[in-house]
Formats: C-alpha cells, sequence, structure tokens
C-alpha cells in the first residue's frame, strides 16, 4: 500500500472502512448520558438508587477499550509501513493544534482568573466602575487570596437574603488560611515549590530521553524517560497533599468564593492533564520496554506524549505564577 | 487502494471513511436539522402572529427561542460547512482525501447522537434549555432547569466534533495540497475553511470552559458567576462571547468562500483581488477576537473599555467592504449568466451587506443603548446568518450538485426557489427593523398592538420562506432520483477549479495519483 | 376578524410606506409613545437621546449611501454584462491602487462616525451631579423602584404588570396599553437629573425605556448606573431587555414624568403612606383582615409560581404542604429568606411586615390547610430581628 506510485509520489494511506468511530461514539455518547445523569441524581435526588453511575462506567469502559483499539491499529499499521512520511506528518500537524486547542481552554480559566482579580473584584468593593457596589456590599474589601467574601463582609447567607434586594443563591463562605507564597521563611514548607522544581525537571529528563532514542540509545530512553514519569507520579502525590491540607486544614473549598474556585479549577484541570501526561508517557515506556518499540527515525507516540508533557509544564509555570505567587 | 466501491447498506455509511460519504452525511445531518431548527421558528412565529398568547406558553416559547439558535447555528450552519469541506476541500487541492480520514468519521457521528440528546431535553421534567442560545449566567445556572446538565454536555460533544473536524481540515490544508498548489494558488474556498478551521480550534475550547465553569457553579458549589461568592454573572458573558463573536464569522467565512467560488465561474471572469481576499480574510478572523463586548455595551463596562470595542468593531467593515467590493468587480465587465447558484450568490452578497449595515449601526456604542436586545438585531444577524449562510449554502448545492450526482437539477425548480425565498426572507426580517426600532424587545413570546402590523407581516413571509425550503429539499430528491445526467465534468462552462476536471459524478475515488498543478 | 381583516389590508400599503419611512425618516417618531406602523427610533424627550437618534440617522444614511452606489454597480453589472450582450469577459484581475482606495474610503467614513459617537458615549456615561438618585432593582417578574434620600427614610415600592390575564388569553379585548401598564409607575420629576441605579435581585433583567434613551442591564450583585433628563412630562413606556425566564416578556416599565410641584406632592402622599404603613405594623389584624389581605397578596406575588389555588406550578403546592401546615418559624424561614439556589426568593425584602404577616396567615389557612394559627406583623419584625 505504501511507496511509490507511478507518477513519482508517495501515495497516502486512507484505511477502506473503519468501525473504530463508530465505536467510539457509542462510548461518548454513553458517556455524555452517564455523567450528566450521576451528577443530576446527586444534586436533585441525593441518597436515591439509580443505574446512573452504572451507564457512566460502562460508557468509559467502552471508550477506553476502542481507544485501546484505535490506538494499537494505527501504532501497527506504522510498523508495517503502511504510513507515508506525508502521512506521519499529518498526524505531527494533528497533535499540534489539538495542543493548541488545549491552550485555549486553559486560556479561558486564565481569562477568567485574571478578569475576576483585576477588575470584577475590585468593582465589588467599590472600586473604579464599580462605585456604587458598595451599596450592596457594605465592608467588603477586596483583596487576593480573597478570604472573606461579600457574603461574609455582610454578614453571611441569611443576612443576604435579609437585605432584599440580593441575589439568593448559595452559601460562600471565604477560606480560614491561603496557598499564596508564604514568605522566604516559611518557604521549606510550601510544596507548590517543590512542584515547580519537580515539573520544570521532568521536562528536561524528558528531553534526554528524546536525545537518548534518536541517537538509537534505547538504554538512555527507558531509564530517562522512567525517571520522568517518576516525577509524574510524585508531582500527583504532592498535589494530593496540598489539597488535603487545603480541604481539611485551611478551609480552602470549591464554594470558599472565587479564591477557592479559581485555585480548585485552575490546579485540578492541571493536575488532570499531569495525570493524562504521565500516563502517555507511562504507555510509550512500556512500549518501548515490552515491545521494542520507537526508533531513531520514527518515535511519534514518544514525541507527540513529550509535546503534551512540555505543554502540562509551560501551563504550571504560568499557574505558579499567578495562582501562587503574584 | 484502485477502484473499491463503498460498502452495501447501512454499514458503509457507519463504517466509512470516505470524505465524499462524510459530506453527503454531513450534509443530510445539517438539512434535517435545517428543518428541525427551522419548525421551531415556524412555531415562534406562530405564536408572534398576533398579539396575544394563542399556540404556546411562555415558558415553550423560551424553549423554542434557544432550541431554534442552537440547532441553526450548531446543527444546521456548521455542519453543513463543514460538509462541503469534506466533500470539496480534497478535490479542490487534489488530495486522495481528508488528511485523518477515520477521525473524520468520528468526527461525524457524534452529531447526530449528540442533537438526540439536546432535543430531548425538551421532554425532560423542567422542560429543555429556556435561557437563549446565548444562555446568560444566572438564569443558565441558578435559575435553570435540571436537563441544563445534558445541555452542557452535549456542548462538550459538540465541540470535540467541532475541534476535531477542524484540526483534520487543516491537516488537509496544510499536508496534502498537489504538487503546485501553493498556498496563494489554492481556490478562496479552501482559503476561507483553513482560517475557518483555526476559529474553530482557537474558541471551541473557550466555550467548553465557559459550559464546565456553568457546570461547577450548579453542581459544585464554585462562584464563577456569582457575586455574593466574589464571581460575576458578566464574566460569564466576556468567556461565551470570545466564543460567539468568532463564532458567528465561523458562520460566514466559508459562506464568503463559497461566493467567491461561484461569481467568477458565472461571470467567466476570476475572481478579482484573490490576494487581497486572502488578507481580508486573515484580517477579519484577526479582528474578530477582539471585539467580542459589542454584544455588552449595555452590561456596564467601564468606558474605555466600551470604546475601544466600538472601534474595534467599526474596523471590520473595512476588510469585509474590500470583499464586497472583490465579488462585485469581478462581476463587472464578466459575461454573466444567473443559474439558479448564481442568483443566490448576488442575493447573498446584496442581502449580507444590508446585514454589515445593519451590524455597523449596532457597533455604534451609544447608538446600540437603543438597538441592544431589540429585534433590531434579530433582523440584523437574520440578514448575515440567512441571507449571508443558508443562501450561500443553497447556492454551493445548487453549484456542485451536478458534480457530486452526475445529474443537473431542475433549473425552474430552482429559479422558483430563489425567487420565493427571496421574497419570503425580505418579507420575514425587513419589518424586522422597524419593530426593533419602535422598541419591541426580543425573546417575548407577546407584544403590545402597535407591534402587530410588522409581526404579522412577518409570519407571512416566514411560512412562505419555510415553504420554499421544502421546494428546495423536493428539486434535491428530484434530482438524485430523476435527474438529466450532466454531459460534461465541466458542467459550468465558466468553472475553473480541481474538481470539475474529475468526472461527474466524482467516482468514489479521486486523485488517487495526485495531479499536478501548474 | 374584522380587526385582522384591516390590518391585512393594511400589509398590502407596506411597500409604500417603507418607501416613504426612507424619505421622511423623523416624522413618524416625534412623540415620546409609539405608534402602530412606527418605522424608526424615537429621539425621545432628551438631549442625549436626540444625540443617540442624530448619530443613528447618520449612520443610517452613510449605510444608504454607499449602498446606493455598491448595490447600483452590482446591479449595472449584472445587467449590462449578461453574456447575451457582453460574450468576451475582461480577464483584468487585480489593481493595487483601486483595492488601495476601498480601503482607505471605507475608513475614513468610519472615522467620521467615531467622533460623534465617542463624544454622545462620553456624554452617556456622565452620571455626576445628579439631581435624584434611583435604585432600580429587577426581580423575576416585576420592578423595585426605591427613592434614595439623602436625609431621612427612602420610599420604595414593586411595580407590576397591571394588564389582565384574560387579555394576553385572548377572552376579553386587549387595551391601547396592553403588556405596556403597571400597577405603579415611577414617579420623575421633569428637567432634572435622574441617576439610575440598576441591579437586580435573581437573574439578569435590563430597564429600557426608549424615550428616556436608557437600557441598562441589570445584574445581579453589581450595580450599574445610568441617568435621564427628560424635557417634557408625559408618560413613558418600556420593557426588560434581557431574557430573564418564563415572564420576561411581561415585565413593563411605565415611567410618568411630571412637574416638579407634582412630584414633590407625590413624594410626600409616598411618604405618608410608608408612615401609615408603620402604624399598621403595631396593629392587632383579626384572622379574617390578614386573610382578605393575604389573599392579595399572594395572588400578585406567589401564585405565579404556586398557582392561584395553591396547587402548585413552578414551586411545590402550598396545599397540604408538609411547609405550609408544619411550625411557623419554618414556614417563616421559606418565605422570608427563600430557598438558596432555587426559583424562591427571598420575600423578606420585597413584601412589607404587614403583608408577610398576612400571606403566611393564608397560606396557612387557606387552600384547606385549616391550621388556625395567626400572625401579626410585629412576629415577622421579631422573626427578622432574632435572626
Ligand atoms: C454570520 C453572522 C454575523 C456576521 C457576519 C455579523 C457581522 C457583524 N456584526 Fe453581528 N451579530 C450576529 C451575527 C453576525 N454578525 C449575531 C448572531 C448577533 C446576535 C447574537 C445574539 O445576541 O443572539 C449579532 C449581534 C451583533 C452586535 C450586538 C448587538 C446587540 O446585541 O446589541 C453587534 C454590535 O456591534 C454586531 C456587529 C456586527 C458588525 C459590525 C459586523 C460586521 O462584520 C459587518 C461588516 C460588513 C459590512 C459593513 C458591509 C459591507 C461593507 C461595505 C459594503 C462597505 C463599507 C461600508 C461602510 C464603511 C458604511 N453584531
Ligand atoms: C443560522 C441560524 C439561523 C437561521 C437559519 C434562522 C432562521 C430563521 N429564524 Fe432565527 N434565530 C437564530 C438563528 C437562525 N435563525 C438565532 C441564533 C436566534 C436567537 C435565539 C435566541 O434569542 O437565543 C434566532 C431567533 C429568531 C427569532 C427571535 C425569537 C425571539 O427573540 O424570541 C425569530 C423570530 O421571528 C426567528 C425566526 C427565524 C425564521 C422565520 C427563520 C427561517 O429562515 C427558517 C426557515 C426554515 C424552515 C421553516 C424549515 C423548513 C421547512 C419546513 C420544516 C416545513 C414546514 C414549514 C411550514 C409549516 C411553513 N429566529
Ligand atoms: C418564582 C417562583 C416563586 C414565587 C414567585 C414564589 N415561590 Fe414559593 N417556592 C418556589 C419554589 C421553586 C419552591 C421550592 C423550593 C425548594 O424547596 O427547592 C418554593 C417553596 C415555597 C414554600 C415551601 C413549600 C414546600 O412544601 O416545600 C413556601 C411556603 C413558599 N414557597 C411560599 C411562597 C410565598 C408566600 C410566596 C409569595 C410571597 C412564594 N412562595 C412565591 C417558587 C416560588
Ligand atoms: Cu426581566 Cu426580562
Ligand atoms: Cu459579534
Amino acid at each position: 500500500m505504501a511507496g511509490q506510485s507511478s507518477a513519482g509520489h508517495e501515495t497516502y494511506y486512507v484505511p477502506e472502512k473503519s468501525s473504530l468511530a463508530i465505536n467510539a461514539t457509542i462510548g461518548l455518547i454513553t458517556i455524555v448520558y452517564g455523567a450528566s445523569s450521576v451528577i443530576n441524581d446527586a444534586t436533585y435526588r441525593p441518597g436515591e438508587e439509580t443505574n446512573s453511575s452504572f451507564i457512566l462506567f460502562a460508557g468509559l469502559a467502552y471508550m477506553a477499550a476502542t481507544l485501546w483499539v484505535w490506538f494499537g491499529t494505527a501504532i501497527r499499521e506504522n510498523r508495517q509501513g503502511m504510513n507515508s512520511a506525508q502521512l506521519k506528518h499529518s498526524y505531527v500537524i494533528g497533535m499540534q493544534w489539538f495542543i493548541f486547542s488545549e491552550v485555549m481552554f486553559f486560556a479561558a480559566f486564565f481569562g477568567a482568573l485574571f478578569y475576576i482579580r483585576n477588575l470584577s473584584g475590585p468593582w465589588l468593593a467599590g472600586e473604579g466602575a464599580g462605585a456604587m457596589n458598595s451599596l450592596l456590599w457594605p465592608g467588603f474589601e477586596y483583596s487576593w487570596p480573597l478570604m472573606d467574601t461579600p457574603q461574609d463582609a455582610i454578614g453571611g447567607v441569611q443576612a443576604q437574603a435579609a437585605a432584599g434586594h440580593l441575589a439568593n443563591n448559595g452559601e460562600f463562605t471565604g477560606p480560614g488560611k491561603h496557598l499564596s507564597f508564604p514568605g522566604f521563611a516559611n518557604m521549606s514548607h510550601w510544596l507548590p515549590l517543590y512542584n515547580t522544581i519537580i515539573l520544570l525537571t521532568s521536562s528536561f529528563t524528558c528531553h534526554i530521553a528524546h536525545i537518548g532514542i534518536k541517537e538509537n540509545n534505547r538504554k538512555k530512553f527507558n531509564l530517562w524517560l522512567a525517571i520522568t514519569v517518576a516525577l509524574g507520579v510524585i508531582f500527583l502525590y504532592l498535589q494530593y497533599m496540598e489539597y488535603h491540607e487545603a480541604l481539611f486544614e485551611y478551609g480552602i473549598k470549591l464554594n470558599s468564593g472565587v479564591y477557592g474556585t479559581t485555585f480548585f479549577m485552575l490546579t485540578g484541570f492541571h493536575g488532570f492533564h499531569v495525570a493524562m501526561g504521565t500516563f502517555m508517557l507511562l504507555v510509550q515506556l512500556v512500549r518501548s520496554k515490552a515491545k521494542g518499540h520507537f526508533s531513531a527515525s520514527d518515535q511519534f507516540g514518544f514525541e507527540a506524549s513529550s509535546w503534551y508533557w512540555h505543554f502540562v509544564d509551560v501551563v504550571w509555570v504560568f499557574l505558579f505564577l499567578f495562582v501562587y505567587i503574584l | 487502494m484502485g477502484a473499491h466501491g463503498p460498502a452495501k447498506g447501512l454499514t458503509r455509511w457507519l463504517t466509512t471513511t470516505n470524505h465524499k460519504d462524510i459530506g453527503s452525511m454531513y450534509l443530510w445531518f445539517s438539512f434535517a436539522m435545517f428543518l428541525l431548527g427551522g419548525s421551531f421558528a415556524m412555531i415562534i412565529r406562530a405564536e408572534l402572529f398576533q398579539p396575544g398568547l394563542q399556540i404556546v406558553q411562555p415558558e415553550f416559547f423560551n424553549q423554542m427561542t434557544t432550541m431554534h439558535g442552537l440547532v441553526m447555528v450548531f446543527g444546521a450552519i456548521m455542519p453543513a460547512f463543514v460538509g462541503l469541506a469534506n466533500w470539496m476541500i480534497p478535490l479542490m487541492i487534489g488530495a486522495p482525501d481528508m488528511a485523518l480520514p477515520r477521525m473524520n468519521n468520528w468526527s461525524f457521528w457524534i452529531l447526530p447522537p449528540t442533537f438526540l440528546l439536546l432535543a430531548s431535553t425538551l421532554f425532560m421534567e423542567g422542560g429543555g434549555p429556556n435561557f437563549g442560545w446565548t444562555f446568560y449566567a444566572p438564569l443558565s445556572t441558578t435559575y435553570a432547569p435540571p436537563s441544563v446538565t445534558f445541555f452542557i454536555f452535549a456542548v462538550h460533544a459538540m465541540g470535540i466534533s467541532s475541534i476535531m473536524g477542524s484540526i483534520n481540515i487543516i491537516a488537509t490544508i496544510v499536508n496534502m495540497r498537489a504538487p503546485g498548489m501553493t498556498y496563494m494558488k489554492m481556490p478562496m474556498f479552501v482559503w476561507t475553511w483553513l482560517i475557518t478551521a483555526f476559529l474553530l480550534v482557537a474558541v471551541m475550547p473557550v466555550l467548553a470552559g465557559a459550559v464546565t465553569m456553568m457546570l461547577m457553579d450548579i453542581h459544585f458549589g464554585t462562584s464563577f458567576f456569582n457575586a455574593a461568592g466574589g464571581g460575576d454573572p458578566v464574566l460569564f458573558q466576556h468567556v461565551f462571547w470570545f466564543f460567539g463573536h468568532p463564532e458567528v464569522y465561523i458562520i460566514i467565512l466559508p459562506a464568503f468562500g463559497v461566493v467567491s467560488e461561484v461569481i467568477p465561474t458565472f461571470s467567466r471572469k476570476p475572481l478579482f483581488g484573490y490576494d487581497s481576499m486572502v488578507y481580508a480574510t486573515a484580517s477579519i478572523a484577526f479582528l474578530s477576537f477582539i471585539v467580542w463586548a459589542h454584544h455588552m455595551y449595555t452590561v456596564g463596562l467601564p468606558i474605555a473599555g466600551e470604546l475601544f470595542f466600538m472601534y474595534a468593531t467599526m474596523l471590520i467593515a473595512v476588510p469585509t467592504a474590500a470583499k464586497v467590493f472583490n465579488w462585485i468587480t469581478t462581476m463587472f465587465k464578466g459575461s454573466i449568466t444567473l443559474e439558479t447558484p448564481m442568483l443566490f450568490a448576488i442575493a447573498k452578497v446584496f442581502l449580507f451587506t444590508v446585514g454589515g449595515f445593519s451590524g455597523l449601526m449596532l457597533a455604534i456604542a451609544p447608538a446600540d443603548f437603543q438597538y441592544h436586545d431589540s429585534y433590531f438585531v434579530v433582523a440584523h444577524f437574520h440578514y448575515t446568518m440567512v441571507a449571508g449562510a443558508i443562501f450561500a449554502l443553497s447556492s454551493a448545492v445548487y453549484y456542485w450538485l451536478p458534480k457530486w450526482t452526475g445529474k443537473m437539477y431542475n433549473e425552474t425548480m430552482g429559479k422558483a426557489h430563489f425567487w420565493i425565498s427571496f421574497l419570503g426572507f425580505n418579507l420575514t426580517f425587513f419589518p424586522q427593523h422597524f419593530v426593533g426600532l419602535a422598541g419591541m424587545p426580543r425573546r417575548i413570546p407577546d407584544y403590545n398592538l402597535m407591534f402587530a402590523d410588522f409581526n404579522m407581516m412577518s409570519s407571512i413571509g416566514a411560512f412562505i420562506y419555510g415553504t420554499s425550503q421544502l421546494l428546495f429539499l423536493f428539486n434535491i430528491v428530484r434530482t438524485i432520483t430523476h435527474g438529466k445526467p450532466v454531459n460534461s465534468d465541466k458542467v459550468w462552462d465558466g468553472a475553473t477549479t480541481l474538481e470539475w476536471t474529475v468526472p461527474s459524478p466524482a467516482p468514489y475515488h479521486t486523485f488517487s495519483t495526485p495531479p499536478e498543478v501548474k | 376578524m374584522y380587526q385582522q381583516a384591516k390590518r391585512l389590508s393594511k400589509l398590502a400599503l407596506c411597500p409604500v410606506l417603507m418607501l416613504l419611512s426612507l424619505l421622511s425618516t423623523g416624522a413618524w417618531a416625534t412623540e415620546g409613545a409609539p405608534q402602530r406602523w412606527q418605522l424608526n427610533m424615537t429621539p425621545g424627550v432628551t438631549e442625549v437621546g436626540a444625540k443617540i437618534y442624530d448619530l443613528h440617522m447618520f449612520v443610517f444614511w452613510v449605510c444608504v449611501v454607499v449602498g446606493i452606489l455598491v448595490f447600483g454597480v452590482m446591479f449595472y453589472s449584472v445587467f449590462a454584462y449578461r453574456k447575451e450582450r457582453h460574450q468576451e469577459p475582461a480577464t483584468f484581475h487585480e489593481n493595487t491602487r483601486v483595492e488601495i482606495a476601498w480601503t482607505i474610503v471605507p475608513f475614513l467614513l468610519l472615522l467620521v462616525m467615531a467622533v460623534p459617537a465617542t463624544k454622545t458615549l462620553i456624554e452617556i456615561y456622565d452620571t455626576d451631579d445628579a439631581d435624584l438618585d434611583v435604585l432600580v432593582t429587577g426581580y423575576q417578574w416585576k420592578w423595585k423602584y426605591e427613592y434614595i434620600n439623602p436625609n431621612g427614610d427612602n420610599v420604595s415600592f414593586f411595580s407590576n404588570l397591571l394588564t389582565d390575564k384574560a387579555e394576553i388569553a385572548n377572552s376579553e379585548a386587549k387595551g391601547s396599553n396592553y403588556l405596556i401598564e403597571v400597577d405603579e409607575p415611577l414617579v420623575l420629576p421633569v428637567d432634572k437629573k435622574v441617576r439610575f441605579l440598576v441591579t437586580a435581585n435573581d437573574v439578569l433583567h435590563a430597564w429600557w425605556v426608549p424615550a428616556l434613551a436608557v437600557k441598562r442591564d441589570a445584574v445581579p450583585g453589581f450595580i450599574n448606573e445610568a441617568w435621564t433628563k427628560a424635557t417634557e412630562t408625559g408618560v413613558y413606556r418600556g420593557q426588560c431587555a434581557e431574557l430573564c425566564g418564563r415572564d420576561h416578556g411581561f415585565m413593563p416599565i411605565v415611567v410618568n414624568v411630571v412637574e416638579e410641584a407634582e412630584y414633590q406632592e407625590w413624594m410626600a402622599g409616598k411618604q405618608a403612606e410608608a408612615a401609615e404603613l408603620k402604624a399598621l405594623m403595631s396593629k392587632e389584624f383579626t384572622m379574617d383582615e390578614l386573610v382578605a389581605r393575604g389573599k392579595t397578596v399572594y395572588n400578585r406575588s406567589c401564585a405565579a409560581c404556586h398557582g392561584p389555588a395553591g396547587e402548585g406550578g413552578v414551586g411545590p403546592a402550598i396545599a397540604g404542604s408538609a411547609i405550609a401546615t408544619g411550625p411557623t418559624k419554618g414556614h417563616l424561614d421559606v418565605v422570608v429568606n427563600g430557598v438558596p439556589g432555587s426559583a424562591m426568593q427571598a420575600f423578606g425584602g420585597q413584601l412589607n411586615e404587614v403583608d408577610l404577616a398576612a400571606v403566611v396567615t393564608y397560606q396557612r389557612n387557606g387552600f384547606g390547610n385549616n391550621m388556625g394559627d395567626m400572625l401579626q406583623p410585629i412576629d415577622i419584625y421579631k422573626f427578622k430581628k432574632g435572626q
């Protein structure tokens, strides 16, 4: 199938037909339906027995199985030499633009953070364009991290309701403590710093692994890749510790106002991406160790995962700056 | 590969990786959604035929407005253009297929079940989404019906489909052009799609972010859009419109592309100002990222922001003007014939420009204080979206149908479809300018008697326009079953692009060996 | 039927009217109140409104002129260069000079528009030195107006749709102010700069009165500023302009602009009313009085969600409700504080103590909930204080 056509141009491999997509659709739509049901049941019918979590897990399992086969097929095709250089380039472009879409997803949340911190937060406290807002939230002062929500400032949800002209939706009690830079004296207990060092290092080790495989040095590749994966796992463990601390010692929760909101959403999505990236790299490690995949000239599976990893790393740098330091 | 035909039966469609099959599925799906969204519009227009509540209750009316907007934008127009992209881009750039064929199939198949789920929310407890297609918080969060959770995940699924589809289009255009097909030789339609796909990849994730924030606010106690916790309902609007404004250019740019193919063909004269067309499209795309708050002039932005967004919005008229002038100059001193595709293309240029003019008026912030959320806005965006996009789609279907099927549509019926549409469309939406200026807000099921006359006109026009779409459907089906075979590959004597060099109907596999482009 | 026939016959006139509109814009909209067949924006009764109107017309005419030129060339090409007449198409396909020209000319046109637009916008944003502040709060689906009095008590009241349900259901003839009439209009003095502080209690609304050239979104938790200075007395009508849920279309605004003296008189009356209410606070009501008053309050404020017979709707049924037949404290808590995260608002700030006592008593004794207990305004007062 591959190779040169009479015109001297490589032919492009177009699979005849494939049931992968339709199976992936079944998986995806089951997940969508299941996840919506699980969440709705938890909110509107707490405690009731339903089968929605079964649907969700069935969907997840189906999807995982489909993806397993899908990636397996793509790998097999490549190893059988069906992929022309041109087709390989399509995969490269695909991965790059996928990462770009992820960048934009994070941009939405960073945008929200900047907007709250620089514009709407101060406005709520009666600064700038929001001069009159102090009529609604007398006593509210803005600072970041936001330790007292506007609701706290006027005396809690009951007072808010009694004040009459205020929206009556939900209880938001500010956190007890925050996770921002604690000063140089206490820096040695500050987990985000450790995490920054770990993640930055892992980008390096990942790059060394890449050099390894390009030099056809599989040992070097496997070693440094394993180190990268280990660093990813350590990062996740530390983040788990941090969350534990935040929730149970600092009183930072999703409903602790916008500080808790933005903290958990940004670091949470990032953590999820680290988990994905770690898993992707682990798969590449297994492929290399167990199956001897990748060569000096062709390591796309690894390369794609490493781009992803570098992307996750860059996001962390921004997080570290804007969530923890500034 | 060789000359394998398609598989037989349903599995052909479920398992296909062929860009033509997938293109056809997209086109049929979007047509079905157009009929569904159109039916919702008919309910809206029937209720607004007279003052008073006759047919539906306000709660249901709001669901109709919401679903009409959502289904038309996400179900009808976007998939229709993706369908055209699937069919035409490989043919226009001399590629054997799309770059990532299996993923292509997945992008399509996500849509039908997703829209089924979305439509089914209408039957859920508490009713379907009732907060407008712009789903502003907190009406869409704290005050939303439970079905909003399904809506949120459906939007996620749609986003996945769109992003994969766009990545595929980008990869195809960047990677699979035939030798000699440099960027500046690509047909204009391909250019507009390259830029559209970029916009999609850039903004669909932001929409995903917006609905994710909603989900968290509704179910997990976050306070993105809640002042009591330190958030801001207006934040939702910023995130939404950062997606939403580029979205309207996602809708219109491929339509510009279609017109840029059709007009030269029927003027028998090359497209005027090709280079400036490319730059204009790119400028529109760039500007579309910095104008979003023109939808929010009345939310209380600081004046500096207001001025910035006003100036940036006005600027968009410049590259758009260049495009309009280029089309007209292409016709100037041409040798014009007025087959149905050309009629639709000319009407599109004409009516879109009218919509552009009202857009420019809306862009003037102080004046928008009077226009905003009135029927003037409704008139504006139907001129841009129905006349701008749906007319371009009709044009495209008539233009390429002979290539797709190898058969000629019925020209008389096509012309009838055009003239009835043209009349019905203007009768529906022109009076809406007047009621809007006179003070009729949008999204209301009932109104004062002083708006009655124009609303009745508008409803009559809508029924005429809607019915004419049945003629369109009939003509297409009739062409497929009974059409006269076309006797030439080229079909239109003024056509110049690559797709006209392959046989009609286009064989299942084309350009297995890339053509040489000089 | 006859009305409809008349309307249809008018439809035939439309094309003529549209042409007329192009020639005589403005003639249609000199008055503050919208008219049938009105084709254009109203300049309204404020200076800013007139400026907006001029701006609108200026941009409109620029578009018309550009449109005539552009469409003129287009239709000329379509007619003059038809294949029958023009067999040999020209082959030119670019001309840098022309292309630059038609980039610069629109740009200059835009500059010309931007100048007056900027000026008007700056004026709209100048809310300083107001003679009077009114806090406007959007509720689902009514407006609350609160006159902020720098010395003394604020005067506040709700403004509800007045149109009869029967008119909406088409079982009664519709009046000329169908859907744009309220039980209590906002009253403003003429020739005074009035600043509106616009906010919302639940979802987004937008306060829009075309003749006063004000449209501002009401955002829960934030206060937006806007202002107007009406130069003519009269009644000006508008509607909520931001989708706010079911009855978004039934949330009108009526502003009554009156002479200063009349305004003062009205204000004095309002203040007296408030004093009277204060007196009522200490009065002992009988069960019948409470139930009668409660029924009125219920039908106005609660029936939309709980049904006229307490049978439920958006909200749960009141008839036989565990809360309405449970301890008064729990019942009061729901009504005064609302249920956060649901459509049930906190009525503690919306209704006065007398009305609260009445409506709760009514709910506990109406719809077959024969609890037999009653609440006095003072109980409500104590309940609120006790929190
Ligand atoms: C296909 C979709 C599409 C397109 C292409 C456009 C194009 C434009 N739109 Fe529109 N718009 C919508 C779809 C679209 N819009 C939708 C859906 C909404 C409402 C959403 C909602 O709230 O639900 C909306 C709302 C909307 C608003 C908000 C109104 C409000 O809610 O208050 C504004 C305000 O600035 C605006 C402006 C513009 C402008 C300046 C353009 C410009 O791109 C137009 C440029 C074109 C021209 C100007 C014509 C050609 C030029 C010439 C022939 C020559 C030069 C002319 C002069 C210099 C006079 N649009
Ligand atoms: C691309 C998008 C698109 C398209 C094509 C249309 C097409 C139409 N739309 Fe629009 N519309 C929107 C996008 C679109 N719309 C959006 C985004 C909104 C805003 C929503 C919101 O406020 O949130 C809106 C809102 C909107 C409103 C305002 C509602 C409100 O504010 O409450 C109205 C009212 O007249 C309307 C009418 C129509 C009509 C008559 C058509 C017609 O062109 C439709 C014609 C098609 C058919 C009719 C289908 C084919 C025929 C049949 C199925 C046969 C049956 C026919 C008969 C019985 C006659 N639309
Ligand atoms: C906009 C809709 C709406 C209006 C108006 C409204 N309610 Fe409610 N009400 C609700 C909803 C929704 C609930 C259910 C809240 C929950 O428990 O989630 C509710 C619950 C209640 C309950 C508790 C009933 C039960 O058995 O759970 C009482 C009592 C009540 N409302 C009284 C009133 C009174 C008195 C008024 C008017 C002064 C009023 N409501 C107006 C929507 C409304
Ligand atoms: Cu209040 Cu719409
Ligand atoms: Cu826009």
